[in-house]
Parts: structure tokens; sequence; C-alpha cells
């Protein structure tokens, strides 16, 4: 059993957990991946590491409720447990593995949306702790929805807030800044984009015309994340790929993201029955005309 | 009674069991397993069965206990070989092993040897008969990656001889491809795989689910800093193949790992349990071996109308002739020399049909299989909803990519010695489907029982 040390609300449907997980966090690092299971009847549920102690042997998780596992997750308080927590699974990010002057060298520019800001953080954090100051942008739906502001202000070198709705900083898509900041005579090197998958691919276009090449972090489908099912392939400069292994980072400008969105729709009817079933309780078994079977 | 045929064993009906996860079959009860054991010769010297088992367990002597109705002597006899009786009597391809080299079967049919070592094991579970623990400790530490058959029987042996055993297991639950891979209806998991596992703990074993050597910690961590001396890899095959034809990353297309994990380790088919799964209406599964019946049975059981799809024909098909037998019975249709080529999809990128081609039988290729051969012209399209790729696996380069060191060949699988696992790496061994590629359960278990040997040996001659 993996104890909770610390539960909080962030936003609304978002959660951050601090979990005891000594062998996770001893050897994980940014860009990499857990795969958390509630109880002997849950799902295996991949979610990128947030941050991590490797002293006090913690990891830091965000999750937001997207379907019934998350949902009875999110109930989860500070002294309960996962039955298990599994990691670090995938590559680190590349800098990680790169020579440290290369890196330096480099101007990075992060755009971060919604829940993604969460696998944002310790990369930001890293470049932080390794003397390099980075521009990070962080979209959100509106000001309610803003998670890990203060955090991130503390380990960014520029932090640039857009919400869609305008309720905070400024009204815009994180594309919006990207194209304002460039204009402003920015330069980077490297982009890095995690949030929906509709973002990055959006991010994605426009850093193409920009010619900056750009990462992107894939949490699709996933039942094992060691490479053994193959529910998260999907398909980068015309090869099929496994997230679990090979990514979850890609060059963005590789990724097929229609394909990889509709494969993202596989599970939504059964979904949204178990969804259902765990909100209203045992009535769901189809028959009613709106799901398909 | 007929000396030269089996005393028959009792199955589910066929038309009931297409419709649940219950047991296929039931087999013997007390009288029918001494009827069954009266019918064997008790070969004295050489007992040809002995020799096709590959844990060479003492046939002849297990099976005379069980004629004169001494059901825990017998299981003392199988313990001294098997960890794993109760999944070894259900799963073995007994045909080709030790029934097959049974005296009895050249007249007649030979003695039913995997039913009688399942009877004696569930006996034993039934009765709680718990297998002997080694008696002194020699608290020296060996670690076993992988709880498959092979991580298993070789930490058991290990374990029996004193040594203090811990074995990593990636998923949340041990067992390997006992859990994840092979049906319910196949191989019960509360009934049989967890008692046989918890067995293997009674004898000392300790195991540690959620950890994936090679991310979580590394062979080389497990020597250097947690005390560690050798270490033993069964981490089987586990990465799935695809045929890279058009259209196979269409939703409804699923590997049979992913089919089969959904359903067996996630309990998919339970209502009770978070985890979905695709039934499908009409489901074509790719591929002739056992794995491909398990899914198949599996989808037919989730309610969908399954065909096989094969290139060669009913007599090349790498399943086991009672699994194929099985399948038929319950309404799995073959459509064999047949490939596929393309797989078709909607607008929304899910399947709608898969165009297969007709082959014929050309000169036997390189593993003595008569080679299919494509005919022109003879394309059409199944009309189906889910597709089911089982094509085989090959081991998972998690281990071999982070042990320096260690020698792997072009399969991915890793370099060991068969007669005691001994690897590239002094004090790593390595056995079962990580060495050989994909294998069956009893290979694996071998495999185990020659990597204990050869790390007791490395033990004893190192100290």
């Amino acid at each position: 059993m993996y104890k909770i040390l610390k539960a909080e609300k962030l936003a609304e449907k978002i959660f951050l957990m601090d979990v005891e997980a000594p062998r996770v966090a001893k050897s994980c690092q940014p860009g990499e991946f857990v795969i958390v299971k509630m109880d002997e009847k849950g799902e295996r549920i991949p979610l990128t590491i947030c941050d991590f102690d490797r002293e006090a042997g913690t990891v830091t998780i965000v999750f937001q409720i997207v379907g019934a596992s998350t949902q009875r997750m999110s109930g989860l308080q500070a002294g309960d447990a996962f039955q298990d927590f599994v990691g670090p699974l995938g590559q680190p990010s590349e800098f990680v593995k790169e020579n440290l002057e290369e890196v330096k060298g480099r101007r990075y520019l992060f755009v971060a949306g919604g829940v993604g800001t969460a696998p944002v953080y310790p990369q930001v954090k890293w470049m932080k702790e390794h003397g390099i100051d980075v521009d990070v942008i962080v979209g959100a739906k509106n000001k309610e929805l803003l998670i890990l502001e203060d955090m991130m202000k503390e380990v960014a070198g520029n932090l640039y807030i857009t919400t869609d709705d305008g309720s905070y900083v400024r009204k815009g898509m994180v594309t919006d800044v990207i194209k304002d900041l460039v204009a402003q005579g920015n330069h980077y090197d490297v982009c890095v984009a995690i949030g929906p998958m509709i973002m990055m691919k959006f991010v994605c276009k426009l850093t193409k015309e920009l010619e900056i090449p750009t990462i992107v972090s894939m949490n699709p489908i996933m039942v094992d994340g060691t490479g053994m099912c193959g529910a998260c392939r999907l398909t980068v400069g015309g090869e099929v790929k496994f997230a679990c292994v090979d990514g979850p980072e890609f060059d963005g400008h590789l990724v097929n993201f229609d394909e990889a969105m509709k494969r993202q729709q596989m599970y939504k009817t059964e979904e949204g029955r178990a969804m259902l079933k765990a909100i209203e309780g045992e009535s769901h078994h189809g028959g009613c005309g709106n799901c398909n079977d | 009674m007929d000396v030269l045929k089996k005393v028959p064993v009792r199955e589910q009906d066929p038309k009931v069991r297409a419709t649940n996860f219950e047991e296929v079959c039931y087999g013997y009860n007390k009288e029918e397993a001494m009827e069954e054991a009266s019918r064997c010769l008790k070969c004295k010297n050489n007992a040809k069965c002995m020799g096709g088992c590959p844990v060479s367990i003492n046939i002849p002597g297990f099976i005379k206990e069980v004629e004169a109705g001494n059901f825990e002597a017998a299981a003392n006899v199988i313990a001294e070989s098997s960890a794993l009786p109760a999944v070894c009597g259900r799963v073995c391809p007994q045909e080709s092993q030790c029934e097959g080299q049974c005296i009895r079967g050249i007249k007649g049919e030979p003695i039913s040897i995997g039913k009688l070592e399942r009877f004696v094991a569930d006996w034993s579970r039934e009765n709680g008969f718990v297998p002997k623990a080694a008696e002194e400790k020699n608290g020296r530490k060996v670690a076993v990656v992988g709880s498959g058959p092979a991580g298993l029987t070789c930490a058991g042996d290990l374990a029996k001889l004193g040594y203090d055993v811990t074995i990593f297991e990636a998923l949340h639950e041990p067992g390997g491809v006992l859990t994840y891979g092979i049906p319910e209806f196949r191989l019960p998991k509360e009934r049989v795989v967890r008692p046989e596992i918890e067995n293997v703990k009674k004898l000392g074993v300790k195991i540690e689910t959620d950890v994936i050597i090679g991310k979580s910690v590394t062979i080389d961590e497990l020597m250097d800093e947690e005390g560690f001396e050798p270490v033993f890899i069964g981490s089987g095959a586990g990465l799935p193949k695809f045929m890279g034809i058009p259209g196979e990353i269409a939703n409804g297309v699923f590997s049979a790992n992913e089919y089969l994990t959904r359903n067996n380790l996630m309990k998919a088919f339970r209502e009770d349990y978070d985890t979905p799964i695709v039934a499908g209406k009409k489901v074509a599964v790719v591929g002739g071996g056992n794995v491909a019946m398990d899914a198949a049975r599996t989808a037919l059981r989730l309610g969908a109308e399954v065909h096989i799809v094969y290139r060669r024909s009913e007599a090349e098909l790498p399943a086991r002739v009672e699994e194929v037998h099985h399948a038929k019975e319950e309404g799995v249709i073959f459509n064999l020399l047949t490939n596929p080529v393309e797989i078709l999809t909607d607008e929304n990128d899910w399947v709608k049909g898969i165009v297969v081609r007709k082959m014929e039988l050309g000169e036997p290729d390189a593993s003595g299989r008569r080679r299919p051969v494509e005919i022109e012209g003879s394309d059409y399209t199944m009309d189906v909803d889910t597709v089911i790729m089982s094509l085989g696996t090959s081991p998972n380069p998690l281990i071999s990519s982070t042990t320096e060191g260690l020698e792997i060949n072009k399969r991915k699988c890793i370099v060991a010695e068969p007669a005691n696992g001994q690897t590239s790496r002094e004090g790593v061994f390595a056995g079962g489907d990580a060495v050989t590629g994909a294998a069956t359960v009893i290979l694996a278990m071998e495999a185990g029982k020659h990597g204990a040997k050869g790390i007791h040996e490395y033990l004893s001659n190192k100290q």
C-alpha cells in the first residue's frame, strides 16, 4: 500500500496528492510517469509526475476527474492509501540525458495547458536547479481552473498566464501568447508543450510555422505501461510507437494528433456508463437509446 | 472398464460454457482418478513419461500413490519436482510431453497424466496440504525478476534450499502470464493460481509487486545496493507483435495481450470492476496459437461472433489440439488459409471490416511447416468490428537496455546457458520466455529449475 500524506483540491475536478512511494521517488526523472490503482477493482491509471522528494520518499501527482476511477480516487484523503503505485515509467525528458552545457546554450519555452501544468512543473524545476531560466506559458479555461501558479512562479524565469475567458491576467489561448512573445523578438530553440491533445496540436501547428522544434507529452489509453499491451500506440513520423516505453514525449511536429484524438475516444461509451454508475449508483445497463448498445 | 481407453473427464456443456467464464473442465473425482491411475503400467525402469516431462516429475511414483488412494503421498512426490502442479495439470501440452511418451499410448490411449496431476493438486489444496519449507535458512539473498512460471519455480527451488528469495513483479498481481494471459475458464485465478503462488510464499519466498526492474531499480542496484548476490531474470516475453498492415492502428484493433490483460488481470468481464473492454459484435482473431484460442474464446464469452483467421491450414495450427477442439465446440469459426492484408475503417477510425487473402500451402519453410503462399486475386472482405492480433510476443528490452554487459541476440532474447541459466554477466542468470522467446508455461518452469540449480552451484562455489 502507498500512503497518501497530503490530498488537496486544486480546482474544480483537479486534485493533488503526495504519495509515499520510495522506489519511485528515488529513481524518477522529469518527463516520466506513474501508474496508480486505487483498490482491487480500480483501473490502472497513468498519471504524470508533478514533483518528487527523494529524501522523504514521496511523489506528487495531480489528476483530473475524467471517468469512474478518477471520480472514486478524488474521494481519497490524507491517511488513505493507493493499493498500487508503480513507476517510474517511460523515458525521461531529453534534456535530462543531454550534455548540460548544450542544454544551457538553448532558449526553452514551456507551454502548459490545464492539468498539463503538473508535468511541466518538474521540468521547469529541473531547469531552475541547473541554473537555467526558461519562459513558461500557462493557459487555463478561467481563473478558477488555473493550478500551481505560485509553485511555477518560483521556478520559472518568466511566467505568462492566460485564460480562455480573460478572467485572469489576459484573455486568449496559449498560442496567442507564443505569437506575442515571438513578435516581441524572443527567440526559442526548443518548445515543450504539455496539455490537452487539441492544445498540443495547435501549438505544434504554430511552432512548425515558427520553426521552433517542439516536444509534446502524450497521455493515451494504457493498461500496463511497460510495453505489454500496445493500447497506447500512436503514429510518429509514419512509424508506430508505444507511448509508454518509447515516450511519453515525442517530436510534436511528427505526431499524428488527429489519429491520437480518435483513439482517445475508444472507451467513451463504456467510460461514460461507468462514470454515471459511480455517481448515480447501479442504474445503467444500456437500452435507454442514448448509448450505442 | 476398457484399459485401452482414458477414463473420460467431465466438462461443462459447450453451449453453456460459451456464455460464462467458469472453468471448462471439471477434472476427475477420487473414484475416477483412482480408476484412471489403475491403467498405468507403473514402468519401473526408464519410464518414458518422465523423460517427456521438462521438470522430470516421478510420474509412475505419484500415480501409484493415487491408485492406492494415498493422495497426500502423491502430492509429496509431485512437490519434489514442481511448485505449480494445479497449473501444469491444466495448461501443459501433455499430448506432446509425458502422455506423448506413454507406453499405454502405443496400443490404446495414454494415461491421463495431466488430469491426474491436476486431481492431486486440487485435492491437496482442498485438504490444506502445504509444501514443506526449508528447515534452515542460510541468509543469502537472491533476487528473481518476474513472478511468472520461470520466476516462481526458480524462487521456490531456491527457497527450499534455504536461500532468502525476493521476487520483483512489475504488475500489481503476481503470476505473470498465469494471471494476465491465460483466461479464467482455463485457469481459475482465485481457486488455482493464487493458492499455488501462496504455496511458493509459504516456502519463504517474498514477492514485491509494482517494481519494474530496469526502471524502478536496476539489476546493478539490486546487487550493489540491496545486497542480492545473484539475480535470476524470468521477465518473459511481453511485447506484442503487429502485422504492419494498413488500418492496424484503428479503434477496435487490439493486441491479444491487451484484450486478455483487460479481461484476466483487470477483470473487465465483471460488472463490479472499473476497467472497460470493447467486446465487439463480430471479431476476427488473427493467429493460430494458444493465445489466439484464448482471445477467441474470451471474445465469444463476451457475446461476439468470433472468427480465427490463420494463414496456414488446420494441421499447422500451433495451438494445442484440446484448445482447438474446445474452441470449435463452443462455436468459434475457423477461417484457415486466410491472411489479412488491410483493415477497413469508418469515418471515426473504427474498424468496419478486414480484407483477407486466400492462401495455399507450398514447400516446407525453415520451421518445417509448409509455407503459406498467396493466391493472386483471391481477396475478399470479412465484415467485422473488432480485430485481435495474436501473432506472438517478444521479450521486453527494459532490462537488457539497462544492464550493461548483458548479452542479447538479434531477437532481443537474453543469451543464457540452457543447463544453468548463466548469462554473459557474472551472477546474473536468466530463463523462460526472456531467453527463448514465447514458449510454454512448463518450458519456462524447466528453465526456472535449471536457473535455481545454476544459482545454487554458483553460490556454493563462491563462499
